[in-house]
Protein backbone atom coordinates (compact mmCIF):
# COMPACT_ATOMS: atom_id res chain seq x y z
CA UNK A 1 0.00 0.00 0.00
CA UNK A 2 2.58 2.59 1.04
CA UNK A 3 5.03 1.22 -1.99
CA UNK A 4 2.00 1.93 -3.83
CA UNK A 5 1.27 5.27 -3.42
CA UNK A 6 4.68 6.12 -3.29
CA UNK A 7 5.07 5.28 -6.86
CA UNK A 8 1.84 6.40 -7.97
CA UNK A 9 1.13 9.55 -6.32
CA UNK A 10 -1.70 11.13 -8.42
CA UNK A 11 -3.97 7.86 -8.56
CA UNK A 12 -3.04 7.52 -4.48
CA UNK A 13 -4.58 10.99 -4.23
CA UNK A 14 -7.58 10.31 -5.84
CA UNK A 15 -8.08 7.74 -3.82
CA UNK A 16 -7.56 9.48 -1.22
CA UNK A 17 -10.50 11.73 -1.74
CA UNK A 18 -12.81 8.98 -2.34
CA UNK A 19 -12.17 7.91 1.60
CA UNK A 20 -15.81 8.04 2.82
CA UNK A 21 -16.75 10.03 5.40
CA UNK A 22 -17.31 7.34 8.11
CA UNK A 23 -13.51 6.18 7.67
CA UNK A 24 -12.18 9.31 8.17
CA UNK A 25 -14.67 9.80 11.53
CA UNK A 26 -13.58 6.44 12.16
CA UNK A 27 -9.82 7.47 12.73
CA UNK A 28 -8.56 7.61 16.10
CA UNK A 29 -7.53 10.92 15.92
CA UNK A 30 -10.54 12.58 14.53
CA UNK A 31 -13.25 10.53 16.69
CA UNK A 32 -11.12 11.63 19.78
CA UNK A 33 -10.65 15.50 18.65
CA UNK A 34 -14.48 15.91 17.32
CA UNK A 35 -15.46 14.05 21.03
CA UNK A 36 -13.44 16.53 22.89
CA UNK A 37 -14.24 19.48 20.88
CA UNK A 38 -17.44 20.53 22.82
CA UNK A 39 -16.39 19.68 26.49
CA UNK A 40 -13.30 21.38 25.71
CA UNK A 41 -14.79 24.33 24.20
CA UNK A 42 -16.65 24.90 27.74
CA UNK A 43 -13.59 24.50 29.94
CA UNK A 44 -11.85 26.78 27.77
CA UNK A 45 -14.68 29.28 27.96
CA UNK A 46 -15.52 29.08 31.67
CA UNK A 47 -12.12 28.42 33.14
CA UNK A 48 -9.49 28.96 30.77
CA UNK A 49 -11.29 32.45 29.72
CA UNK A 50 -11.86 33.48 33.54
CA UNK A 51 -8.66 32.55 34.53
CA UNK A 52 -6.43 35.04 32.04
CA UNK A 53 -9.51 37.51 32.23
CA UNK A 54 -8.53 37.29 36.35
CA UNK A 55 -5.03 38.25 35.34
CA UNK A 56 -6.08 41.11 33.22
CA UNK A 57 -8.34 42.25 36.12
CA UNK A 58 -5.58 42.47 38.55
CA UNK A 59 -3.57 44.91 36.68
CA UNK A 60 -6.23 47.36 36.63
CA UNK A 61 -8.83 49.67 38.56
CA UNK A 62 -11.72 48.49 38.26
CA UNK A 63 -14.99 49.59 39.96
CA UNK A 64 -17.82 47.28 39.98
CA UNK A 65 -20.66 48.79 37.33
CA UNK A 66 -17.34 50.78 35.75
CA UNK A 67 -14.94 50.59 32.99
CA UNK A 68 -11.41 49.33 33.68
CA UNK A 69 -7.80 51.08 33.52
CA UNK A 70 -4.90 49.74 33.40
CA UNK A 71 -2.62 50.54 36.12
CA UNK A 72 -0.03 47.85 35.85
CA UNK A 73 1.27 46.69 39.07
CA UNK A 74 -0.50 48.95 41.38
CA UNK A 75 -2.85 46.67 42.58
CA UNK A 76 -0.20 44.28 43.96
CA UNK A 77 2.14 47.55 45.77
CA UNK A 78 -1.04 48.10 47.76
CA UNK A 79 -1.69 44.60 48.21
CA UNK A 80 2.29 44.69 49.26
CA UNK A 81 1.58 47.73 52.01
CA UNK A 82 -1.84 46.81 53.47
CA UNK A 83 -1.31 44.83 57.28
CA UNK A 84 -4.72 42.67 56.40
CA UNK A 85 -3.17 41.08 53.01
CA UNK A 86 -0.07 40.27 55.15
CA UNK A 87 -2.72 39.23 58.23
CA UNK A 88 -4.53 37.21 55.56
CA UNK A 89 -1.59 35.69 54.35
CA UNK A 90 -0.40 34.50 57.57
CA UNK A 91 -3.88 33.21 58.49
CA UNK A 92 -4.28 30.97 55.66
CA UNK A 93 -0.68 29.18 55.93
CA UNK A 94 -1.69 28.65 59.64
CA UNK A 95 -4.67 27.51 58.96
CA UNK A 96 -3.91 25.16 55.92
CA UNK A 97 -1.02 23.90 58.33
CA UNK A 98 -2.27 23.02 61.63
CA UNK A 99 -5.86 21.61 59.94
CA UNK A 100 -3.72 19.58 57.38
CA UNK A 101 -1.26 18.14 60.06
CA UNK A 102 -4.16 17.79 62.48
CA UNK A 103 -6.49 15.98 59.90
CA UNK A 104 -3.19 13.57 59.06
CA UNK A 105 -2.68 12.30 62.32
CA UNK A 106 -6.32 11.95 63.45
CA UNK A 107 -7.02 10.05 60.33
CA UNK A 108 -4.69 8.01 60.49
CA UNK A 109 -6.36 7.17 64.04
CA UNK A 110 -9.52 6.88 62.67
CA UNK A 111 -8.15 4.45 60.09
CA UNK A 112 -5.84 2.48 62.84
CA UNK A 113 -8.63 2.11 64.99
CA UNK A 114 -11.23 0.81 62.15
CA UNK A 115 -9.39 -1.55 60.49
CA UNK A 116 -10.32 -4.05 63.57
CA UNK A 117 -12.79 -6.69 63.18
CA UNK A 118 -15.65 -5.65 64.58
CA UNK A 119 -19.92 -5.99 64.39
CA UNK A 120 -21.77 -2.97 61.74
CA UNK A 121 -18.91 -1.75 60.65
CA UNK A 122 -20.18 -1.03 57.41
CA UNK A 123 -22.73 1.52 59.47
CA UNK A 124 -20.27 2.94 61.50
CA UNK A 125 -17.91 4.21 58.50
CA UNK A 126 -21.10 5.14 56.49
CA UNK A 127 -22.12 7.29 59.88
CA UNK A 128 -18.38 8.69 60.76
CA UNK A 129 -18.62 10.22 56.84
CA UNK A 130 -21.72 12.04 57.65
CA UNK A 131 -19.65 15.34 58.30
CA UNK A 132 -17.57 15.17 55.05
CA UNK A 133 -20.95 14.69 52.73
CA UNK A 134 -23.41 16.92 54.36
CA UNK A 135 -22.94 20.91 52.90
CA UNK A 136 -20.50 22.95 54.76
CA UNK A 137 -22.64 25.59 54.82
CA UNK A 138 -25.20 23.57 56.57
CA UNK A 139 -23.10 21.86 59.17
CA UNK A 140 -21.19 24.97 59.68
CA UNK A 141 -23.91 26.75 61.18
CA UNK A 142 -24.47 23.88 63.57
CA UNK A 143 -21.39 25.08 65.00
CA UNK A 144 -21.55 28.01 64.54
CA UNK A 145 -24.88 27.80 67.23
CA UNK A 146 -22.54 25.61 69.28
CA UNK A 147 -19.91 28.04 69.82
CA UNK A 148 -22.59 30.90 70.32
CA UNK A 149 -21.65 33.42 73.02
CA UNK A 150 -24.81 33.21 75.12
CA UNK A 151 -25.98 29.39 74.66
CA UNK A 152 -22.92 28.08 73.45
CA UNK A 153 -23.61 23.91 74.83
CA UNK A 154 -20.16 23.58 74.29
CA UNK A 155 -19.32 25.96 77.49
CA UNK A 156 -22.02 24.60 79.00
CA UNK A 157 -20.56 21.44 79.04
CA UNK A 158 -16.97 23.05 80.15
CA UNK A 159 -18.46 24.84 83.02
CA UNK A 160 -20.15 21.84 84.27
CA UNK A 161 -16.65 20.52 84.07
CA UNK A 162 -15.22 23.04 85.83
CA UNK A 163 -14.52 25.66 83.21
CA UNK A 164 -14.89 29.49 85.35
CA UNK A 165 -17.81 31.06 84.06
CA UNK A 166 -19.05 32.05 81.28
CA UNK A 167 -16.64 30.05 79.29
CA UNK A 168 -13.71 30.68 76.27
CA UNK A 169 -15.33 33.32 74.04
CA UNK A 170 -14.86 31.17 70.64
CA UNK A 171 -15.36 33.24 67.82
CA UNK A 172 -15.09 36.50 69.68
CA UNK A 173 -11.44 36.59 70.90
CA UNK A 174 -8.77 36.38 67.79
CA UNK A 175 -6.35 33.22 68.79
CA UNK A 176 -9.72 31.21 69.66
CA UNK A 177 -11.19 32.13 66.64
CA UNK A 178 -9.19 30.96 64.66
CA UNK A 179 -8.56 27.61 66.69
CA UNK A 180 -12.40 27.48 66.24
CA UNK A 181 -12.24 27.70 62.27
CA UNK A 182 -8.97 25.17 62.40
CA UNK A 183 -10.81 22.82 64.37
CA UNK A 184 -14.14 23.00 62.36
CA UNK A 185 -12.30 22.52 59.16
CA UNK A 186 -10.55 19.17 60.90
CA UNK A 187 -13.98 17.83 61.86
CA UNK A 188 -15.11 18.04 58.23
CA UNK A 189 -12.23 16.83 57.01
CA UNK A 190 -11.00 13.88 58.85
CA UNK A 191 -13.53 11.64 57.68
CA UNK A 192 -12.06 12.18 54.17
CA UNK A 193 -8.64 11.14 55.03
CA UNK A 194 -9.87 8.32 57.54
CA UNK A 195 -12.11 6.09 54.83
CA UNK A 196 -9.12 6.73 52.48
CA UNK A 197 -6.45 5.37 54.67
CA UNK A 198 -8.64 2.91 55.83
CA UNK A 199 -9.12 1.41 52.32
CA UNK A 200 -5.20 1.38 51.72
CA UNK A 201 -4.38 -0.23 54.71
CA UNK A 202 -6.91 -2.83 53.71
CA UNK A 203 -4.45 -3.77 51.02
CA UNK A 204 -1.72 -4.16 53.22
CA UNK A 205 -0.85 -8.18 53.15
CA UNK A 206 -1.75 -9.53 56.44
CA UNK A 207 0.94 -12.15 55.95
CA UNK A 208 4.07 -8.77 56.68
CA UNK A 209 2.49 -8.16 60.28
CA UNK A 210 2.72 -12.28 60.71
CA UNK A 211 6.34 -12.17 59.42
CA UNK A 212 7.88 -9.46 60.93
CA UNK A 213 5.60 -10.48 64.22
CA UNK A 214 7.59 -13.59 64.01
CA UNK A 215 10.98 -11.75 63.73
CA UNK A 216 10.48 -10.14 66.78
CA UNK A 217 8.88 -6.80 65.83
CA UNK A 218 6.44 -5.06 67.95
CA UNK A 219 3.51 -2.88 67.44
CA UNK A 220 5.13 0.78 67.11
CA UNK A 221 8.45 -1.23 64.94
CA UNK A 222 5.34 -2.73 62.62
CA UNK A 223 3.45 0.49 62.47
CA UNK A 224 6.76 2.45 61.09
CA UNK A 225 8.52 -0.95 59.25
CA UNK A 226 5.60 -1.74 57.28
CA UNK A 227 2.21 0.49 57.49
CA UNK A 228 3.46 3.66 57.49
CA UNK A 229 5.94 2.99 53.94
CA UNK A 230 2.70 0.94 52.28
CA UNK A 231 0.75 4.19 53.05
CA UNK A 232 3.04 6.59 51.78
CA UNK A 233 1.95 6.86 48.34
CA UNK A 234 -2.00 7.18 49.83
CA UNK A 235 -1.08 9.72 52.36
CA UNK A 236 0.66 12.04 49.87
CA UNK A 237 -2.03 11.98 47.30
CA UNK A 238 -4.74 12.46 50.16
CA UNK A 239 -2.70 15.19 51.81
CA UNK A 240 -2.10 17.10 48.59
CA UNK A 241 -5.65 17.34 47.44
CA UNK A 242 -6.96 18.97 51.38
CA UNK A 243 -4.40 21.27 51.13
CA UNK A 244 -4.98 22.56 47.90
CA UNK A 245 -8.84 23.11 49.25
CA UNK A 246 -7.87 24.30 52.77
CA UNK A 247 -5.37 26.43 51.36
CA UNK A 248 -8.41 28.08 49.18
CA UNK A 249 -11.16 27.52 51.66
CA UNK A 250 -13.94 30.37 51.81
CA UNK A 251 -17.22 28.99 52.93
CA UNK A 252 -16.47 27.68 56.33
CA UNK A 253 -14.58 31.23 57.43
CA UNK A 254 -17.46 33.51 56.03
CA UNK A 255 -20.33 31.64 57.78
CA UNK A 256 -18.36 31.52 61.14
CA UNK A 257 -16.99 34.49 61.14
CA UNK A 258 -16.60 36.53 57.93
CA UNK A 259 -13.01 37.06 58.98
CA UNK A 260 -13.62 38.64 62.00
CA UNK A 261 -12.79 39.32 64.43
CA UNK A 262 -11.00 42.50 63.53
CA UNK A 263 -9.25 40.17 60.57
CA UNK A 264 -8.35 37.90 62.95
CA UNK A 265 -9.54 34.70 60.31
CA UNK A 266 -9.10 36.52 57.17
CA UNK A 267 -8.18 34.11 54.57
CA UNK A 268 -6.86 35.04 51.04
CA UNK A 269 -10.37 34.32 50.06
CA UNK A 270 -12.52 35.66 51.89
CA UNK A 271 -10.29 38.93 51.70
CA UNK A 272 -10.96 39.16 48.34
CA UNK A 273 -14.03 38.46 48.41
CA UNK A 274 -14.58 41.06 51.01
CA UNK A 275 -12.88 43.38 48.56
CA UNK A 276 -14.58 42.64 45.69
CA UNK A 277 -17.93 42.03 46.42
CA UNK A 278 -18.01 44.40 49.33
CA UNK A 279 -15.73 47.06 48.66
CA UNK A 280 -16.76 46.43 44.84
CA UNK A 281 -12.85 46.85 43.71
CA UNK A 282 -12.89 44.02 41.48
CA UNK A 283 -9.25 44.81 40.31
CA UNK A 284 -7.98 44.79 43.86
CA UNK A 285 -10.22 41.81 44.74
CA UNK A 286 -8.69 39.39 41.80
CA UNK A 287 -5.20 40.64 42.99
CA UNK A 288 -5.57 39.47 46.19
CA UNK A 289 -7.55 36.10 44.62
CA UNK A 290 -4.50 36.08 42.76
CA UNK A 291 -1.79 35.82 45.36
CA UNK A 292 -3.04 32.46 46.37
CA UNK A 293 -1.34 31.29 42.67
CA UNK A 294 1.91 30.95 43.33
CA UNK A 295 2.08 28.41 46.41
CA UNK A 296 -1.37 26.70 44.66
CA UNK A 297 0.09 26.57 41.21
CA UNK A 298 3.12 24.51 42.58
CA UNK A 299 0.96 22.11 44.53
CA UNK A 300 -0.92 21.39 41.34
CA UNK A 301 1.40 21.11 39.52
CA UNK A 302 3.15 18.39 41.93
CA UNK A 303 0.06 16.64 42.32
CA UNK A 304 -0.22 16.34 38.44
CA UNK A 305 2.63 14.82 37.82
CA UNK A 306 2.08 12.42 40.72
CA UNK A 307 -1.49 11.37 39.80
CA UNK A 308 -0.21 11.26 35.86
CA UNK A 309 2.59 8.45 36.97
CA UNK A 310 0.05 6.29 38.05
CA UNK B 1 -8.65 -18.89 72.44
CA UNK B 2 -10.33 -15.64 73.16
CA UNK B 3 -11.02 -15.84 76.75
CA UNK B 4 -13.69 -13.48 78.58
CA UNK B 5 -11.34 -11.02 79.58
CA UNK B 6 -9.86 -11.31 76.33
CA UNK B 7 -13.39 -10.15 74.73
CA UNK B 8 -13.63 -7.61 76.74
CA UNK B 9 -10.09 -6.45 76.12
CA UNK B 10 -10.60 -6.73 72.38
CA UNK B 11 -13.84 -4.75 72.87
CA UNK B 12 -12.35 -1.81 74.61
CA UNK B 13 -9.49 -1.64 71.89
CA UNK B 14 -12.07 -1.21 68.71
CA UNK B 15 -15.15 0.64 70.84
CA UNK B 16 -13.33 2.93 72.63
CA UNK B 17 -11.69 4.88 69.94
CA UNK B 18 -14.45 4.23 67.19
CA UNK B 19 -16.69 5.34 69.76
CA UNK B 20 -14.83 8.86 70.48
CA UNK B 21 -14.77 9.50 66.51
CA UNK B 22 -18.26 8.69 66.78
CA UNK B 23 -19.04 11.20 69.54
CA UNK B 24 -17.52 13.83 67.59
CA UNK B 25 -18.56 13.12 64.13
CA UNK B 26 -22.06 12.76 65.10
CA UNK B 27 -22.87 15.31 67.81
CA UNK B 28 -23.17 19.05 65.95
CA UNK B 29 -26.03 16.68 63.93
CA UNK B 30 -27.39 15.55 67.06
CA UNK B 31 -27.53 18.86 68.44
CA UNK B 32 -28.61 20.27 65.10
CA UNK B 33 -32.01 18.32 65.00
CA UNK B 34 -32.36 18.23 68.92
CA UNK B 35 -32.50 22.58 68.81
CA UNK B 36 -34.69 22.27 65.76
CA UNK B 37 -37.59 20.20 67.95
CA UNK B 38 -37.02 22.51 71.32
CA UNK B 39 -39.44 25.46 71.50
CA UNK B 40 -37.55 28.82 72.38
CA UNK B 41 -38.70 28.82 76.34
CA UNK B 42 -36.04 25.90 76.23
CA UNK B 43 -33.78 27.06 73.60
CA UNK B 44 -32.87 30.01 75.21
CA UNK B 45 -32.87 29.21 79.40
CA UNK B 46 -29.48 28.52 80.63
CA UNK B 47 -31.46 26.31 83.23
CA UNK B 48 -32.81 24.18 81.15
CA UNK B 49 -30.20 20.82 80.87
CA UNK B 50 -29.77 21.07 77.51
CA UNK B 51 -28.36 17.65 75.96
CA UNK B 52 -32.21 16.77 75.79
CA UNK B 53 -35.53 17.90 75.07
CA UNK B 54 -38.07 18.68 77.31
CA UNK B 55 -40.98 19.58 75.29
CA UNK B 56 -40.65 18.74 71.75
CA UNK B 57 -42.69 20.98 69.06
CA UNK B 58 -42.50 21.03 65.30
CA UNK B 59 -43.29 24.78 65.22
CA UNK B 60 -39.62 25.44 63.87
CA UNK B 61 -40.33 23.49 60.83
CA UNK B 62 -44.16 24.95 60.37
CA UNK B 63 -42.43 28.46 60.42
CA UNK B 64 -39.64 27.64 58.38
CA UNK B 65 -41.88 26.07 55.70
CA UNK B 66 -44.68 28.95 56.18
CA UNK B 67 -42.68 32.13 56.60
CA UNK B 68 -39.46 31.71 54.99
CA UNK B 69 -38.97 30.60 50.89
CA UNK B 70 -37.05 27.50 51.70
CA UNK B 71 -39.47 24.60 49.78
CA UNK B 72 -38.72 27.32 46.34
CA UNK B 73 -35.12 27.32 47.34
CA UNK B 74 -35.11 23.39 47.88
CA UNK B 75 -36.56 23.10 44.40
CA UNK B 76 -34.03 25.13 43.00
CA UNK B 77 -31.23 23.27 44.78
CA UNK B 78 -32.27 20.18 43.17
CA UNK B 79 -33.37 21.30 40.01
CA UNK B 80 -29.18 22.82 39.88
CA UNK B 81 -27.82 19.92 41.31
CA UNK B 82 -29.58 17.45 38.66
CA UNK B 83 -29.14 19.27 35.66
CA UNK B 84 -25.33 20.36 36.43
CA UNK B 85 -25.13 16.77 37.04
CA UNK B 86 -26.78 15.57 34.09
CA UNK B 87 -24.51 18.16 31.88
CA UNK B 88 -21.19 17.12 34.01
CA UNK B 89 -21.69 13.08 33.35
CA UNK B 90 -22.10 13.66 29.79
CA UNK B 91 -19.53 16.19 28.62
CA UNK B 92 -17.07 13.87 31.32
CA UNK B 93 -17.67 10.85 29.15
CA UNK B 94 -17.19 12.76 26.05
CA UNK B 95 -13.61 13.54 27.63
CA UNK B 96 -12.96 10.49 29.64
CA UNK B 97 -13.99 7.84 26.24
CA UNK B 98 -11.29 9.11 23.91
CA UNK B 99 -8.49 9.36 26.83
CA UNK B 100 -9.26 6.29 28.30
CA UNK B 101 -9.63 4.33 24.50
CA UNK B 102 -7.68 6.13 21.50
CA UNK B 103 -4.15 6.89 20.87
CA UNK B 104 -3.71 9.97 19.79
CA UNK B 105 -1.60 12.94 19.80
CA UNK B 106 -1.73 15.50 22.77
CA UNK B 107 -3.61 12.87 24.79
CA UNK B 108 -0.95 12.80 27.72
CA UNK B 109 -1.46 16.40 27.47
CA UNK B 110 -5.01 16.76 27.78
CA UNK B 111 -5.19 14.39 30.98
CA UNK B 112 -2.77 16.44 32.48
CA UNK B 113 -4.60 19.32 31.72
CA UNK B 114 -8.11 18.34 33.34
CA UNK B 115 -6.13 17.03 36.09
CA UNK B 116 -5.01 20.26 37.15
CA UNK B 117 -8.60 22.43 36.03
CA UNK B 118 -9.84 19.86 38.27
CA UNK B 119 -7.48 21.28 41.24
CA UNK B 120 -8.07 24.92 40.57
CA UNK B 121 -10.33 26.03 43.46
CA UNK B 122 -13.01 28.57 43.51
CA UNK B 123 -11.32 31.53 45.12
CA UNK B 124 -8.78 31.36 42.09
CA UNK B 125 -11.92 32.30 39.80
CA UNK B 126 -14.98 33.69 41.33
CA UNK B 127 -13.55 37.52 40.63
CA UNK B 128 -13.64 37.45 37.08
CA UNK B 129 -16.56 34.63 36.36
CA UNK B 130 -18.86 37.19 37.81
CA UNK B 131 -18.28 39.73 35.96
CA UNK B 132 -18.91 37.30 33.07
CA UNK B 133 -22.45 36.44 34.00
CA UNK B 134 -22.80 40.02 34.39
CA UNK B 135 -21.71 41.13 30.91
CA UNK B 136 -24.19 37.80 29.97
CA UNK B 137 -26.84 38.97 31.82
CA UNK B 138 -27.32 36.24 34.13
CA UNK B 139 -27.24 37.47 37.05
CA UNK B 140 -30.13 36.15 39.44
CA UNK B 141 -31.16 33.21 37.29
CA UNK B 142 -30.47 29.21 37.56
CA UNK B 143 -28.75 28.97 34.67
CA UNK B 144 -25.61 31.10 36.01
CA UNK B 145 -25.21 28.06 38.69
CA UNK B 146 -26.09 25.76 36.34
CA UNK B 147 -23.51 26.68 33.68
CA UNK B 148 -20.84 27.41 35.97
CA UNK B 149 -21.14 24.64 38.78
CA UNK B 150 -20.23 22.16 35.31
CA UNK B 151 -16.16 24.06 35.49
CA UNK B 152 -15.48 21.93 38.45
CA UNK B 153 -18.07 18.94 38.05
CA UNK B 154 -16.91 18.41 34.30
CA UNK B 155 -13.29 17.69 34.88
CA UNK B 156 -13.47 15.68 37.90
CA UNK B 157 -16.34 13.34 36.31
CA UNK B 158 -13.78 13.53 33.75
CA UNK B 159 -10.90 12.34 35.91
CA UNK B 160 -13.28 9.84 37.70
CA UNK B 161 -15.02 7.80 34.74
CA UNK B 162 -10.85 8.02 33.06
CA UNK B 163 -10.12 5.52 36.06
CA UNK B 164 -13.20 4.00 35.49
CA UNK B 165 -13.19 3.04 31.73
CA UNK B 166 -9.49 2.14 31.99
CA UNK B 167 -10.60 -0.59 33.75
CA UNK B 168 -13.35 -1.77 30.97
CA UNK B 169 -11.89 -4.75 29.44
CA UNK B 170 -11.40 -3.92 25.60
CA UNK B 171 -12.54 -7.03 24.12
CA UNK B 172 -16.30 -6.47 24.01
CA UNK B 173 -15.44 -3.42 21.96
CA UNK B 174 -12.47 -4.83 19.66
CA UNK B 175 -15.51 -7.86 18.65
CA UNK B 176 -18.09 -4.84 17.76
CA UNK B 177 -15.43 -3.37 15.45
CA UNK B 178 -14.54 -6.46 13.45
CA UNK B 179 -18.00 -6.80 13.49
CA UNK B 180 -18.37 -3.56 11.36
CA UNK B 181 -19.39 -1.35 14.37
CA UNK B 182 -18.40 2.47 14.05
CA UNK B 183 -16.73 3.75 16.62
CA UNK B 184 -19.59 5.97 18.43
CA UNK B 185 -21.48 2.93 17.94
CA UNK B 186 -19.54 0.89 19.88
CA UNK B 187 -18.93 3.56 22.49
CA UNK B 188 -22.76 4.30 22.78
CA UNK B 189 -24.48 0.75 22.37
CA UNK B 190 -21.53 -1.45 24.15
CA UNK B 191 -19.31 0.25 25.79
CA UNK B 192 -21.48 2.95 27.85
CA UNK B 193 -23.62 0.51 28.94
CA UNK B 194 -21.43 -1.42 30.94
CA UNK B 195 -19.96 1.36 33.19
CA UNK B 196 -23.23 2.00 34.91
CA UNK B 197 -21.32 1.72 38.34
CA UNK B 198 -18.71 4.56 36.99
CA UNK B 199 -21.79 6.68 36.47
CA UNK B 200 -23.40 6.49 39.29
CA UNK B 201 -20.15 6.88 41.61
CA UNK B 202 -19.20 10.17 39.58
CA UNK B 203 -22.75 11.42 39.58
CA UNK B 204 -23.17 11.23 43.43
CA UNK B 205 -20.01 12.73 43.63
CA UNK B 206 -21.24 16.02 41.83
CA UNK B 207 -24.59 15.74 42.95
CA UNK B 208 -23.05 16.17 46.20
CA UNK B 209 -20.63 18.76 45.54
CA UNK B 210 -23.86 20.86 43.88
CA UNK B 211 -25.93 20.70 46.79
CA UNK B 212 -22.38 21.71 48.85
CA UNK B 213 -21.67 24.37 46.86
CA UNK B 214 -21.75 28.14 48.07
CA UNK B 215 -19.32 30.90 46.81
CA UNK B 216 -20.84 30.83 43.13
CA UNK B 217 -24.86 30.70 44.59
CA UNK B 218 -23.38 33.37 46.80
CA UNK B 219 -21.95 36.41 44.63
CA UNK B 220 -24.62 35.12 41.44
CA UNK B 221 -28.17 34.58 43.28
CA UNK B 222 -28.91 37.70 45.52
CA UNK B 223 -32.84 37.50 45.13
CA UNK B 224 -34.64 34.81 47.43
CA UNK B 225 -36.57 33.29 44.57
CA UNK B 226 -33.32 31.74 42.74
CA UNK B 227 -31.48 31.16 45.70
CA UNK B 228 -30.26 27.47 46.70
CA UNK B 229 -30.80 26.07 50.42
CA UNK B 230 -27.28 27.24 51.38
CA UNK B 231 -27.42 30.52 50.59
CA UNK B 232 -31.00 31.26 51.38
CA UNK B 233 -30.23 29.57 55.13
CA UNK B 234 -27.30 31.76 55.41
CA UNK B 235 -28.26 34.97 53.76
CA UNK B 236 -32.28 35.01 55.07
CA UNK B 237 -32.70 32.85 58.05
CA UNK B 238 -29.77 34.96 59.68
CA UNK B 239 -31.36 38.19 60.33
CA UNK B 240 -29.18 40.71 61.68
CA UNK B 241 -27.86 40.22 64.85
CA UNK B 242 -31.25 38.32 66.14
CA UNK B 243 -30.80 34.31 65.38
CA UNK B 244 -33.51 32.48 64.66
CA UNK B 245 -31.71 29.08 66.16
CA UNK B 246 -34.68 26.99 65.79
CA UNK B 247 -35.27 27.67 62.43
CA UNK B 248 -31.88 27.90 61.07
CA UNK B 249 -31.39 24.49 62.93
CA UNK B 250 -34.47 23.08 60.84
CA UNK B 251 -33.75 24.54 57.98
CA UNK B 252 -29.58 22.63 58.10
CA UNK B 253 -31.17 19.63 58.92
CA UNK B 254 -33.84 19.27 55.98
CA UNK B 255 -30.90 21.07 53.88
CA UNK B 256 -28.59 17.75 54.53
CA UNK B 257 -31.28 15.23 54.04
CA UNK B 258 -31.16 15.00 50.48
CA UNK B 259 -27.20 14.13 50.33
CA UNK B 260 -27.79 12.16 53.48
CA UNK B 261 -30.27 9.80 51.77
CA UNK B 262 -28.93 9.77 48.36
CA UNK B 263 -25.67 8.57 50.33
CA UNK B 264 -26.97 6.53 52.20
CA UNK B 265 -28.47 4.40 49.70
CA UNK B 266 -25.17 4.42 47.40
CA UNK B 267 -22.44 4.45 50.18
CA UNK B 268 -20.42 1.63 48.82
CA UNK B 269 -20.25 3.66 45.82
CA UNK B 270 -19.48 6.79 47.44
CA UNK B 271 -16.40 5.08 49.50
CA UNK B 272 -15.21 3.04 46.13
CA UNK B 273 -15.13 6.52 44.34
CA UNK B 274 -13.58 8.23 47.59
CA UNK B 275 -10.76 5.86 47.47
CA UNK B 276 -10.46 5.20 43.99
CA UNK B 277 -7.95 7.68 42.76
CA UNK B 278 -5.58 7.18 45.86
CA UNK B 279 -5.56 3.32 46.27
CA UNK B 280 -4.62 2.64 42.61
CA UNK B 281 -1.03 4.66 43.28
Amino acid sequence: MTIASERLPVLAQAARRRVPLSVVLDRQSVFSWLMMALPLAFLAALVGYPFFYGILLSLEDRPVAHTGTFVGLKNFVTDAHDPIFWRAAINTFVYTGVATLLKMVGGLGLALAMNQHFRMKNLVRALLLLPFIVPTVLSTVAWLWMLDPAFSVVNRLLVTLGWPKPGPSWLGDPTLAMVSIIIINTWRGLPFYGITLLAGLQTVPAELYEAASIDGAGGWARFRFITLPLLRPIILIVTLFSVIFTFADFQLVYVLTHGGPANATQLFATYAFDIAMGAGQLGLGASVALAMLPALALLIVALTIYLRRE
Amino acid sequence: MVTGQGRIRQAVRVWLPVGFFLVVALFPFYWMAITSIKPNAELYNRNVMPLIVHAPTLKHYVDLLTQSSFLLWTWNTMLVAVVATAISLILGTMLAYPLARMRFAGASLITMTIAAIYLVPQPLLFIPLADVINRLNLGNTLTSVILTYPTMLVPFCAWLLLGYFKTVPKELEEAARIDGASRLQTMWTIFLPLCTPGFISAGIFAFTLSQNEFLYALIFLTKSSVRTVPVGVIAELIRGDVFYWGQLMAGALLGSIPVALIYSFFVEHYVAGLTAGSVKA
